[in-house]
């Protein structure tokens, strides 16, 4: 029983923070229309942010600042913050299929900075001795872990509550109304660039910080945390939850994960080890598979976006 | 080492090139950017691999090399049943996927769904082949040293002759037969062409025959003069866009030339930057390309 709720608690850590990233991409894909492929870029921003701003010091690596989680957690999100920008002025201006080429190459780019550039990522070895503020808080895994998911919980609760406000918001509309019709947005005097920007931005900040928390849970970094299937895996959270509704964000990051876990547990016992490459392609193979089926036969997702009519349109 | 280096350049963008120009025929005639373009080159190098195996088991005549070159005329047999065989699975792709979501979502929901069978296709060929470096042969061939030091192998000679002769083969298709002229009447309107008498469906059914057989000569031609690795096409994807945007999209010229650009920079990048930043190259053209001129150095200016 124990073991059960000592694995729930870990599954949960994970899935609920890779659920943040889902939100980010959710305010970007499904309330902008913004094509953002590269989710795993900007998750590994997150990552390295906390990890060099809190880690210890290393030989011949940039760090020892050994800084506390919360500046580890803003840092992250304004590294991929100021990272977006710059990206986002390069290529929010193109229509959408451009736009996922161009965040596709981005994603490559940083995983190529990651393993190349020593002195700043660790290189291929990456870094470690990432400090989990849980270590300080409780004593004992379990209690630890379970601190950790409040942690995580919290986060995710204010992230979750305070983008149900935004997309609320008069800016939340102009996000669907830009995401419809831009050309008549444009025509009201809204500035599609601009407010595309803003999404883009706010989004790849929540996955800095979906970075940042998986990290600082981890206490390890390397480039292969940040293969370009983590895109996939977020994207078809989004997809089977439902984009454009942020609980169904949720509920996609926590069934996909699940799925993906699980699926890899048994793959575990029963292929055995010299095919593991395989095993791993066929967890992958379940996932493009969950997406490609979600998009032909519900394409709304579990639970879509709700239609929202102004209270003072009569119909 | 410049002069080696504009070599490499050119036998990697003439791969590149015959990949591009059915990734540039989706683009404009389709009207969607295609991940899982890249994965038919894969697909279509592995296919080369299996029919070249049975073709080498069934005579000498097959098996035995040409000359100076590492392969025998099974290698000829491979390429056509792969071309055969890529555009069936290209065919079954929109057939099964992608023809319905035309249908029912937006065309960005093409590019997404691309995604998933790009990673479906690529973990597929993991499953099948494992995830080891194959080669079609073990064959030794000496190097031709060329005027300036240059040195290239003589299947490199091959795949710069081949691609010159498909490109010219498809140049004439589509200028000269009816199907080619329909379908540069579809790329530019589809309603008007289907006004005209053109049966649309069938010329996009063409559009996925020719992308994937020029994707699948590209991918036997790769794993020639490379290796063949699941991982191929992935690793191609952005130098395939890169040739295509460059080009701009639904131009043939423009796909091969972009093709070629693209190769002769990531070739000649190294002489500026570390090896191992090679591969952001297409990147930082796609970037270029798209800020300064987006539909491309042969594409039409809106």
């Amino acid at each position: 029983m124990i073991g059960l709720i000592s694995y729930l608690i870990f599954f949960l850590i994970l899935a609920l923070s890779f659920g943040i990233a889902v939100l980010g991409l959710n305010l970007q894909w499904g309330y902008t229309g913004l094509f953002n492929a590269g989710v795993a870029g900007f998750i590994a921003i997150g990552g390295y942010t906390m990890a060099i701003l809190t880690g210890p010091s290393r030989d011949a690596v940039l760090g020892g600042f050994e800084m506390p989680f919360v500046v580890g957690l803003i840092g992250a999100m304004i590294a991929s913050g100021i990272g977006a920008y710059i990206v986002g002025l390069a290529t929010l201006r193109l229509k959408g299929e451009y736009l996922a080429v161009a965040t596709f190459g981005i994603a490559v780019s940083i995983q190529l900075v990651c393993l190349n550039w020593e002195y700043l990522t660790g290189g291929t070895l990456g870094l470690i001795g990432i400090p989990n503020p849980s270590k300080d808080l409780a004593t004992g895994p379990l209690a630890q872990n379970a601190v950790y998911l409040g942690i995580v919980i919290v986060i995710g609760g204010i992230a979750f509550w305070a983008l149900e406000r935004i997309v609320k918001s008069p800016w939340g509309r102009m996000l669907k109304a830009i995401r419809e019709d831009e050309g008549a947005a444009a025509s009201l005097g809204k500035s599609p660039v601009r407010v595309r920007l803003e999404s883009f931005i706010l989004g790849c900040m929540l996955m800095g910080l979906a970075g940042a928390l998986l990290t600082a849970f981890i206490g390890y970094i390397s480039p292969s945390d940040f293969l370009p299937i983590v895109t996939f895996q977020i994207w078809t959270m989004l997809i089977v939850g439902g984009s454009a509704n942020n609980r169904g964000a949720l509920l996609g990051a926590v069934l996909v994960w699940g799925v993906w876990t699980s699926s890899g547990f048994v793959i575990s016992k029963f292929i055995p080890a010299e095919i593991q490459a395989q095993g791993g392609a066929l967890q992958a193979i379940l996932i493009g598979l969950i997406l490609v089926v979600t998009l032909l036969m519900r394409p709304r997702g579990l639970i879509g976006e709700e239609k929202h009519v102004s209270r003072h349109a009569s119909l | 080492m410049f002069l080696q280096h504009v070599a490499d350049g050119l036998l990697s963008g003439a791969v590149i090139g015959l990949g591009a120009i059915g990734l540039s025929f989706t683009m404009k005639i389709l009207r969607f950017a295609n991940f899982s373009h890249s994965e038919l080159l894969t697909w279509g190098a592995y296919f080369g691999l299996i029919f070249f195996t049975i073709a080498a088991s069934l005579g000498n005549v097959f098996d035995a090399p040409i000359g100076p070159l590492s392969f025998g005329w099974g290698m000829f047999v491979a390429l056509i049943f792969s071309a055969v065989a890529t555009s069936a699975l290209a065919l079954l792709l929109h057939k099964l996927v992608f023809e319905k979501l035309n249908r029912v979502a937006g065309h960005m929901t093409m590019v997404f769904a691309s995604f998933g069978v790009a990673l479906l296709l690529r973990h597929m060929v993991l499953l099948i082949f494992g995830p080891n470096p194959i080669y079609y042969s073990n064959e030794l061939q000496f190097a031709v040293l060329l005027p300036g030091n240059v040195r290239v192998l003589p299947d490199q000679v091959f795949l710069l002759g081949l691609t010159i002769i498909v490109v010219f083969g498809l140049h004439l298709f589509m200028t000269r037969s009816r199907t080619g002229i329909a379908m540069r009447g579809v790329s530019e309107n589809p309603d008007l062409s289907r006004v005209a008498g053109v049966n649309v469906s069938s010329i996009i059914n063409w559009v996925w025959i020719i992308g994937a057989s020029l994707a699948s000569v590209a991918g036997v031609l790769y794993g020639l003069t490379v290796q063949l690795r699941p991982e191929l096409g992935f690793g191609l994807i952005l130098p395939l866009f890169a040739a295509a945007i460059l080009g701009g999209a639904g131009s043939l010229y423009g796909a091969v030339i972009g093709g070629l650009i693209v190769g002769l920079s990531e070739n000649l990048s190294v002489m500026i930057i570390p090896t191992t930043y090679k591969p952001a190259v297409p990147f930082l053209l796609i970037l270029a390309i798209l800020y300064f001129r987006p539909e491309g150095l042969f594409g039409e200016r809106k």
